[in-house]
C-alpha cells in the first residue's frame, strides 16, 4: 500500500516545497486519492507553472474573438453567425513509449476539447516531428504515429487536411505529436465548462473508467530515462468508435436546453475535470464514485480519479432535462451515470463505499497552485554566414532537395488519412499553402495551417518564433484568406535548465510581436515541457496552427501550376543562407542565423496578394519557405504537372543564393498578365519581380539543361515509400 | 422517388451521401437509424461508409445483423434499390445480399487517395449515367477494400456480367498499379443477379462538386433518380 509522505509526494512529482504547501493547505497529511490529485492537479502539464508568467504576455484580443485562452478551445467569429472553435495540443510522451495509441489518444483528446464547446469538428491538423530517418527507432514511431493518427480520425469521420512532417536528430528519444482540430458552431450557442446551480446533479458519459493513463499528466511532465518502456501501462488507449458516438450523442444533446456546463476528462480525467468545472463556477462538487461506470472490478478511489480511461465527459445539467438527456445516450448505447451533484462547499469531496476518500477546499487548490519564474539564459546570437561556394550546381542541388525528408512528398503519409470526408474539404493537402474546408451549406470557408521550422527557433528562438507565426499568415494569406487566429503548441526541453527556460520566454516574445503585427491572436494552445531524453532536449518547437476565413470558396486559392502564365516573385531578391535547407542538405552545414523577419513587410506583401488574389487576376499563388525559391517554383510545377522556363537573374549572393536562400515576406504567384499587376507593386512599393513563364514538361533555368518533370518527380516521391517499404 | 440512408452507430460518411442525392434528386433523403424496421415507401435504400460499430470483429459483421436489415432484405426481395457503398458494400457481403468479402487492403494499410473506375456495364440503374466503358475519378478512403470470392464465384460474376466497375488508370487500362488495395480482377463494384443491388468500395458522392475537385460521381446519382422518375411514371 503507498503510504502518503514526502517520499511518494516526490514520486509523483511533487517537490518538498510544493508538498509543504500541500500539508499547509489541507492542515493533516493528506489522503493517498488527495495526494493524488494534488500531484496531478500542480503538475506541469495542468499547472502550466512554469510556463504561465510568459503565457501571459501573448495578445489574445481582438474584435472577432469570443473566446481567448482559458476555455477548452479557442472561439472565433467568422461571419454568418458561426463559430470556429479549434486548439492544437501536444501528446508527446504517450507517443514515443506507444507510437500508435500516443497519438490516436492525442487526436481522440483534441477532438473533445472541441466538441465539448458545443462544436461539430470539421477538420483534424497535425504536426509531426521524428527523429532521424537513420535512428532505428524513427521507422517504428513514424508507422504507428501515421496509423494511429489515421486510424482514430477515418473512424471519427473527421478529415485529416493538413500538417507538416519534419526529422532532425534532436528528436530521436522524443519525438512530437501535435494534434488540432478545428470545429463549428452556432456563434451563440458555446458551451462552457463553469458549473452552476447548488445541487444540480453531475453526469458521467461516455467509456468505462479502467486502470489506464493513471498518471499520464506526471509522465507528461517528466524526462525520459533509460526505462521509459517501462512507463507504458500510463499510455491510455483510444476508442475511436466510442468517440463518434459521444461526438453525436452530445452534439443531440446540446441542441436542447439540458446543459449547464460540460467539460471532457482529459490530462488527469476525473480529477482535473471536476475540479476545473467547480473551480470556474465557484462552487462545490461531491462525487460518489461508487457511481462511476467501471471496466475494472475494485477499483480503488485514487485509481479512479486518477485514470485517464478515454471517451469520457463530465456535465452538468438541469434536474428537469435529465430523462430527455438519459434517452439520448441510452439511444447512442453510452453509459449515462449521476455521479455526484454540486454543492456549496467550495470544496472537492470524494465518497467511496462509504468513505470519504478526499476532501480538499477548491480555491487554494487552484490559487496556491505553485508559479514560477524559473532562472532564464539567452541563447547566443550566431555570427553571419560567410560566403559558401556552391558545391554542386543547382540542378543538383535541387534534386537533392526535393528528395530529402525534410522537403519530399507527403503522400505516403496524406494517403492514410481520410482527407475528403465531410465533403467539404476543397483543397486538399499538398494542394494549396492551408488546407481549404467550407463550410457546409454555406459558400465560406476556413483557411487551415500548421507551421514551425524548429533550426531556425534552435539559432534565434525569438526570430524562429516570430517566422513560424509568419508562415502560417502567409500560408493562410496565400489562399486568399484572410487569417484570424492562432493555437499554439508549444514544445521545450527540461524548463529547469536556464538555457531551455531562456528559449521559451524568447519564443514567447517571437510570437507575441508577431501577433501583434499581424493582428492574428493566440486563443488557445498548450505547453509540452520535459522533452528530454537521458538529457538531450528537442530543438524549441513552438507550433503554430493557423486559421483563417474566405466568404467564397470558389475564390480560393490553390498552388497547381498552368501552362501559359507568367511567374511573379513578391518580396525582396533573396539571398539569405544562413539555416536554409540547402545549407544543411547540400553544403552540409547547419550554421548563421536564420532569416530575419520583418513583419511590416510580411503584412505589406501579405496584404497586397490577398487583394489580388480576390480580385480574380492570380492562378496560382505559393509561399516562400523551406528551401527557397527554385523548390516552391519546383512544387507548383509537380502539382500542376506544368513545368517552366525561368529567365530571372540571381542578385549580388549568387545563383544558389538567389534560387536557394530563404529570406521571408514572399511568394510565387503565376498569373496571365503580369505588366499591371508589376505596375500595381511598383506603385505600392511592393517588390516584385518578372521570373518566368510556365508550360512544357520540365524546368529550364537559364544556361543549365532542363530537369526533366519526370525526373524531379521521382526524386520528389522517393523517400517514403523506399524508406517504409510499401 | 424517395430514398433513404441507413445510420449504423459509426457510420460516418451519411451526410456526404445526402448531399450527393440531394444534388441529384433535388429531394433530402430519409435518415433511418438502425433499430428502424420499415422502409416503406422507400425506392433506393443506401447504405453509406463508415466504421458501423467500430469495424470491430469484421467489417459490417455486426450492421448486417441490426433490426434494419429485415426490411433491407424485404425490400431487395420486391426488387427495391439497394445501394452500398465502402462499409455498405461490406455490410451487404456480410449480410449475403452481395458475394464475396473486403478483405485488408494488399498494402495493409489504410488508403485515401483518388482511384479511375472503369464503367463494365452501364444498363443498370446506377450506372446509366456513365457510357459502357467510360472511366471516372472517385476518392477511395478504406483499409479493407480487397474484394475476394472464390474462383466459382468470380467466373459467375463475370459469367452473368454482373461485375459493374473495375480500378482501371485514367485510361482505361487494368494496369496493377491502377488496382490499389488489391482486388480480384480489379474488382470495384459488383451487381446482383437482378441488377438492383450494387456495393462498391469508392466514395462518388465525394465528388459532385467542381469545388471538390470535379462532378465525375454526378452521373451515378443523376442515372438512378431518372431511372426511379421512370419507374415513378410507370408505376
Amino acid at each position: 500500500m503507498m503510504e502518503p509522505n514526502q517520499a511518494l509526494a516526490r514520486q509523483f512529482g511533487l517537490s518538498a516545497d510544493e508538498y509543504a504547501r500541500v500539508l499547509t493547505i489541507m492542515g493533516r497529511t493528506p489522503s493517498l486519492t488527495e495526494l493524488g490529485i494534488f500531484s496531478v492537479m500542480w503538475s506541469e502539464h495542468c499547472s502550466y507553472k512554469s510556463s504561465r508568467v510568459h503565457l501571459r504576455t501573448l495578445p489574445t484580443k481582438a474584435p472577432w474573438v469570443i473566446h481567448g485562452p482559458g476555455e477548452n478551445a479557442g472561439v472565433v467569429a467568422i461571419g454568418d453567425n458561426l463559430a470556429a472553435i479549434f486548439k492544437m495540443e501536444s501528446h508527446n510522451h504517450p507517443s514515443f513509449i506507444e507510437p500508435y495509441q500516443g497519438a490516436a489518444t492525442g487526436v481522440g483528446g483534441i477532438l473533445r476539447d472541441v466538441f465539448t464547446m458545443g462544436a461539430r469538428p470539421i477538420a483534424n491538423l497535425n504536426a509531426l516531428r521524428f527523429g532521424s530517418p537513420s535512428d532505428p527507432r524513427t521507422k517504428r514511431i513514424v508507422d504507428g504515429v501515421v496509423r494511429g493518427i489515421g486510424g482514430y480520425g477515418n473512424c471519427v469521420g473527421v478529415p485529416t487536411v493538413g500538417g507538416e512532417v519534419n526529422f532532425h536528430p534532436a528528436y530521436n528519444g522524443n519525438p512530437l505529436v501535435n494534434a488540432m482540430t478545428v470545429g463549428i458552431a452556432p456563434a451563440d450557442r458555446i458551451f462552457l465548462s463553469a458549473a452552476a446551480g447548488i445541487g444540480n446533479p453531475v453526469i458521467y458519459v461516455g467509456a468505462k473508467t479502467g486502470r489506464d493513463g493513471i498518471h499520464g499528466a506526471t509522465l507528461a511532465s517528466a524526462e525520459f530515462g533509460a526505462d521509459s518502456e517501462e512507463k507504458r501501462p500510463t499510455v491510455q488507449v483510444g476508442d475511436p468508435f466510442i468517440e463518434k458516438l459521444l461526438i453525436e450523442a452530445c452534439l443531440e444533446l446540446m441542441a436542447t436546453d439540458a446543459i449547464v456546463a460540460i467539460q471532457d476528462m482529459g490530462a488527469a480525467g476525473l480529477t482535473s475535470s471536476s475540479v476545473e468545472m467547480a473551480g470556474k463556477g465557484g462552487v462545490g462538487i461531491r462525487l460518489e464514485l461508487d457511481a462511476v461506470p467501471q471496466r475494472e472490478p475494485a477499483m480503488t478511489a485514487y485509481e479512479m480519479m486518477l485514470s485517464e480511461s478515454q471517451e469520457r465527459m463530465l456535465m452538468v445539467l438541469r434536474p428537469d432535462r435529465m430523462d430527455m438527456a438519459r434517452a439520448i445516450f441510452a439511444k447512442w448505447e453510452l453509459d449515462f451515470a449521476v455521479i455526484g451533484h454540486l454543492t456549496d462547499t467550495g470544496r472537492i469531496e470524494i465518497v467511496h463505499q462509504g468513505r470519504t476518500e478526499a476532501d480538499i477546499p477548491l480555491e487554494p487548490l487552484e490559487s496556491e497552485a505553485p508559479l514560477y519564474r524559473r532562472p532564464m539564459e539567452d541563447t547566443p546570437k550566431l555570427p553571419p554566414l560567410g560566403p559558401v561556394a556552391d558545391p554542386v550546381g543547382l540542378r543538383a542541388a535541387l534534386l537533392t532537395l526535393v528528395a530529402c525528408p525534410d522537403l519530399c512528398s507527403r503522400a505516403w503519409v496524406w494517403n492514410q488519412y481520410d482527407s475528403t470526408i465531410g465533403a467539404q474539404t476543397i483543397r486538399r493537402p499538398g494542394a494549396a499553402d492551408a488546407a481549404i474546408v467550407r463550410l457546409e451549406g454555406h459558400t465560406r470557408a476556413l483557411a487551415l495551417t500548421t507551421d514551425c521550422t524548429p533550426r531556425y527557433c534552435a539559432a534565434d528562438p525569438e526570430a524562429g518564433a516570430a517566422q513560424a507565426v509568419a508562415e502560417a499568415w502567409r500560408n493562410i494569406t496565400a489562399t486568399g484568406a484572410t487569417p484570424l487566429a492562432i493555437t499554439d503548441n508549444m514544445n521545450f526541453g527540461n524548463p529547469e535548465k536556464p538555457r531551455i527556460m531562456g528559449q521559451f520566454a524568447a519564443c514567447v516574445r517571437g510570437i507575441a510581436a508577431a501577433c501583434t503585427a499581424l493582428d492574428f491572436p493566440v486563443v488557445s494552445g498548450n505547453v509540452s515541457l520535459y522533452n528530454e531524453t537521458e538529457g538531450n532536449g528537442i530543438l524549441p518547437t513552438p507550433a503554430i496552427g493557423g486559421l483563417g476565413v474566405i466568404e467564397d470558396a470558389a475564390q480560393s486559392m490553390g498552388l497547381a501550376l498552368s501552362p501559359g502564365l507568367s511567374l511573379v516573385l513578391v518580396g525582396g531578391a533573396p539571398s539569405h543562407l544562413g539555416q536554409s535547407l540547402w545549407l544543411r542538405e547540400v553544403a552540409g552545414q547547419e550554421a548563421g542565423p536564420p532569416p530575419p523577419v520583418d513583419l511590416a513587410a510580411e503584412r505589406r506583401h501579405g496584404d497586397f496578394v490577398r487583394t489580388h488574389i480576390l480580385e480574380g487576376r492570380i492562378a496560382a499563388c505559393h509561399d516562400v519557405s523551406d528551401g527557397g525559391l527554385l523548390v516552391a517554383i519546383a512544387e507548383m510545377a509537380l502539382a500542376g504537372d506544368t513545368g517552366a522556363t525561368l529567365t530571372a537573374s540571381p542578385g549580388e549572393g549568387g545563383d544558389h543564393a538567389f534560387w536557394f536562400g530563404e529570406d521571408q515576406a514572399r511568394y510565387v504567384l503565376a498569373l496571365p498578365d503580369p505588366a499591371p499587376f508589376l505596375a500595381a507593386a511598383a506603385a505600392a512599393n511592393i517588390p516584385a519581380q518578372l521570373l518566368g513563364t510556365s508550360g512544357g514538361d520540365g524546368l529550364t533555368l537559364q544556361g543549365e539543361p532542363p530537369i526533366s518533370l519526370a525526373e524531379l518527380r521521382a526524386a520528389h516521391e522517393r523517400f517514403f515509400p523506399a524508406w517504409m517499404g510499401t | 422517388m424517395r430514398a433513404a440512408i441507413t445510420v449504423f452507430p459509426g457510420t460516418n460518411r451519411e451526410r456526404d451521401m445526402a448531399a450527393a442525392l440531394t444534388a441529384a434528386t433535388g429531394q433530402r433523403p430519409r435518415m433511418v437509424w438502425h433499430h428502424e424496421t420499415s422502409l416503406d415507401g422507400i425506392d433506393l435504400v443506401v447504405l453509406p461508409g463508415g466504421f458501423s460499430h467500430g469495424d470491430y470483429l469484421r467489417c459490417g459483421a455486426m450492421a448486417a445483423r441490426s433490426p434494419i436489415m429485415a426490411a433491407i432484405h424485404a425490400h431487395a426481395a420486391r426488387g427495391g434499390l439497394v445501394l452500398g457503398v465502402c462499409n455498405g458494400f461490406q455490410i451487404l457481403t456480410e449480410a449475403g445480399l452481395l458475394p464475396g468479402a473486403l478483405l485488408r487492403n494488399a498494402s495493409l494499410r489504410f488508403l485515401s487517395q483518388d482511384c479511375h473506375l472503369r464503367v463494365e456495364r452501364a444498363d443498370t440503374p446506377f450506372t446509366q449515367g456513365y457510357a459502357q466503358g467510360a472511366v471516372f475519378r472517385a476518392p477511395m478512403a478504406h483499409g479493407d477494400g480487397n474484394y475476394t470470392a472464390d474462383p466459382d464465384t468470380l467466373d459467375r460474376l463475370e459469367g452473368e456480367g454482373l461485375v459493374a466497375l473495375r480500378y482501371c488508370d485514367p485510361r482505361g487500362a487494368l494496369t496493377e498499379a491502377a488496382n490499389p488495395n488489391g482486388s480480384q480482377r480489379h474488382i470495384a463494384g459488383i451487381l446482383s443477379p437482378n441488377r438492383r443491388i450494387m456495393g462498391l468500395m469508392p466514395h462518388p458522392e465525394d465528388l459532385v462538386d467542381p469545388l471538390l475537385g470535379g462532378t465525375d460521381g454526378l452521373p451515378m446519382f443523376q442515372g438512378l433518380a431518372s431511372f426511379m422518375a421512370k419507374a415513378g411514371a410507370h408505376a
